[in-house]
């Protein structure tokens, strides 16, 4: 793997303003992401997990910078510094019209392929558009041959070309939406929920066209999901988001296997194990639930369902601190008081 | 197992009037649920599991649907020639169901209270004033703080995790003998699945003699709770067997294809390997092929399979089986520590 850095995000925040009354007065944000920090190599899959509400989904969208259309007084701070050949652009700081050129390189694929295909459009116009939005420089021969080529790629027959969306079942779709974002040749994917609502024998298809595609093309992903046992099988480092914060990054072994922060340790003891011999294992239940984002407890979010939560944690707000070169755990109690499962007690070994 | 079963479904036929085509959502569907288990069906979309259990509940819509065929038998009575008012009885109070989608199965207008005193007095015949104070309880039971305040609450009020503790309150409130729950932490969190399923656990210790139908996609939801798993393809019965021995002896072809498609971090030899995948897509049901419904999917097909739907065979004791070939996935018995399904065949 080329582990040259493609895009840095630092300490990214995105406010969304709520307001309330008769004169419509800002009367609080909803801290959706509070301040999260990674990196993704070229080529490297970053998995993001967390609940719902966590941000995970925002911290794509800011990425690709999107985030105004959507709601026009949303306050960012931060960088997402996506690093071109020789130079480095922050891509928050850009306009809608100086951001083009970087959304060929930046795609995306989306959770529900029912409603991120136009039903209107065949599917040779709907994988053409980037073409014609990004690549004028082709002929319109040369695009058509392109989109034949992209549907080949991800297992569809050219001849569906024509055909329009609502012929095709959701995996199908799938991969039409990943022939649209494979368009402009990018350098990183941005795929949220990519494969939660398909079917679970489908399932498994899309996972090995995406990794076949990251081998061809060497693209990198952000790959955002809930469910932790893909998150596993397809990414090289697993950042774990509570409440717009990441708690936890590390190598996928390092975060699945020797979880140190107490959510991460919670949430993976919640996975269910595919094997009735390994049932019972020990699990780590947390009680409540998230709460809101417009009113995060003060100091550590997670402090309200922490087992290991302490008095301190309401003033101090922890900061990633790293427990090897590649694992960084946002809590200052970890390893104390909470001696993990391991992995023998997991159930992971037999 | 010689246990009486609490629940027989007999050749169970349920269509839909699709635009003037009859779709077989369920065809022929026969299984036995005994007391004191949890019957998991297994199957994917369109695979018939949820129609299963809206029969069951006789909650079909109609039109489009209807029972075409078929019994129902739960403690010796057919529920299939049970009229609207006997079956009222029933539902609710024998059988209770729970669904899906947390957010849209409570009422919006009415509070928690009303909608779990509702049951009461519509099976108990209590006053209303002893149904709230059983709801209180009742919310307590299922992990709901400050229960006695939050009975005047609207659903709006409580997050998905709560609403489906309000549910299962509700399907709980009559003590039913059979709860069924149609796929009831998929649209929850992973720590807040693992609650509910803790939840369910511990009521179903609290009742011996009850059966839980679980309806689900998730085999590791299967794998943690039941006892015996039926898998459904194409409408169809594939394959019935006790939880152990279906994940370490899958003798269906589908059965193994769904088991190999799913990332395992858990087991050492299978990390970064690449995942099996099951070819094609999940057929319409209206458009299904003649002979086994999964034939088109099938890495092992022979000719016979697209022309004769295979019967569905009781290959070892209480293991049921729906495939020609079944002798020779039999020869060569594939766990998890042997070779891939697609590696072999």
């Amino acid at each position: 793997m080329n582990r040259s850095p493609l895009l840095d995000v630092a300490d990214l925040r995105v406010y969304f303003p709520v307001y309330a009354g008769v004169l419509q007065r800002r009367v609080a944000d909803v801290k959706a992401v509070d301040g999260v920090s990674f990196s993704i190599a070229r080529g490297e899959t970053l998995g993001l997990v967390g609940e719902s509400g966590c941000g995970k989904t925002t911290v794509g969208r800011a990425i690709i910078n999107v985030l105004r259309h959507v709601s026009p007084d949303v306050h960012m701070s931060g960088s997402v510094t996506y690093h071109a050949d020789e130079t480095a652009v922050n891509l928050l700081e850009l306009s809608t019209k100086k951001m083009m050129p970087y959304r060929r390189r930046i795609a995306m694929i989306f959770q529900d392929p029912y409603s991120s295909l136009n039903s209107r459009l065949s599917v040779r116009e709907i994988v053409r558009e980037p073409l014609d939005l990004h690549e004028s420089s082709m002929s319109p021969r040369q695009r058509n041959e392109r989109v034949e080529w992209l549907l080949e790629k991800v297992g569809l027959q050219p001849e569906y070309a024509e055909r329009y969306p609502h012929e095709f079942s959701g995996g199908q779709r799938q991969r039409i939406g990943i022939a649209r974002a494979l368009a402009t040749n990018p350098d990183l994917i941005i795929c949220d929920e990519p494969v939660s609502a398909l079917d679970v024998s489908v399932q498994a298809q899309v996972i090995n066209l995406m990794e076949d595609l990251r081998e061809e093309f060497g693209i990198a992903y952000l790959f955002i999901a809930h469910d932790l046992s893909v998150v596993y099988h397809i990414s090289h480092r697993i950042a774990v988001m509570y409440l717009g914060n990441i708690v936890e990054i590390g190598t996928r072994d390092e975060v699945y296997f020797s979880p140190k922060h107490p959510y991460t340790q919670a949430l993976i003891s919640a996975v269910p194990v595919s094997d009735p011999q390994k049932r019972g294992k020990q699990r780590i239940v947390i009680e409540g639930d998230i709460p809101t984002p417009i009113n995060k407890p003060s100091g550590c979010s997670f402090r309200t369902r922490c087992p290991i939560a302490r008095p301190e944690c309401a003033q101090l707000t922890p900061m990633l601190e790293p427990h090897s070169p590649t694992h960084f755990v946002a809590c200052p109690y970890v390893g104390q008081e909470f001696a993990p499962a391991t992995e023998e007690e997991n159930g992971f070994l037999q | 197992m010689e246990r009486k079963p609490l629940l027989q479904v007999r050749n169970l036929q349920t269509h839909f009037n699709i635009e003037g085509r009859w779709a077989r959502a369920v065809d022929g569907v026969s299984f036995d649920v005994y007391p004191g288990e949890v019957f998991g069906i297994v199957g994917e979309s369109g695979s018939g599991k949820s129609v299963t259990a809206l029969s069951i509940m006789k909650l079909i819509p109609d039109p489009p649907g209807r029972i075409v065929a078929g019994e129902i038998l739960y403690r010796g009575m057919d529920l299939v020639q049970l009229d609207y008012h006997e079956m009222y009885r029933i539902r609710g109070k024998e059988i209770a169901m729970i669904f899906q989608e947390p957010m849209t199965s409570l009422n919006p207008v009415f509070t928690i209270g009303m909608q779990i005193a509702e049951v009461l007095q519509a099976h108990e015949g209590v006053s209303e004033e002893d149904a709230y104070y059983r709801a209180a309880e009742l919310l307590t039971q299922v992990g709901i703080p400050d229960a006695e305040k939050r009975l005047d609450d609207y659903p709006h009020q409580f997050s998905g995790g709560m609403r489906q503790r309000v549910m299962i309150a509700i399907a709980l409130a009559c003590n039913p003998s059979i709860l069924i729950a149609d796929e009831p932490t998929t649209a929850l969190d992973v720590t807040i699945q693992a609650q509910i399923l803790e939840l369910m656990v511990e009521l179903k210790e609290q009742r011996k003699d009850a059966a839980i139908i679980l309806i689900t996609h998730n085999l590791a939801v299967v794998a943690e709770m039941c006892h015996r798993v039926m898998v459904m393809y194409g409408g169809k019965v594939q394959e019935i067997a006790d939880v152990f021995e279906l994940f370490g002896n899958p003798l269906h072809p589908y059965t193994n294809g769904l088991l190999q498609s799913i990332p395992r971090p858990d087991l050492p030899e299978y990390r970064g390997k690449r995942l099996v995948a099951i070819p094609g897509n999940v057929p319409s049901i209206l458009n299904l092929p003649r002979g086994c419904k999964f034939c088109t999917r099938c890495s092992i097909a022979i000719e016979r399979c697209f022309v004769e739907e295979p019967p569905l065979i009781e290959i070892t004791p209480d293991h049921f089986v729906r495939c020609h070939l079944v002798e020779t996935t039999l020869a060569q018995p594939r766990t998890f520590d042997g070779q891939s399904f697609a590696e072999t065949a």
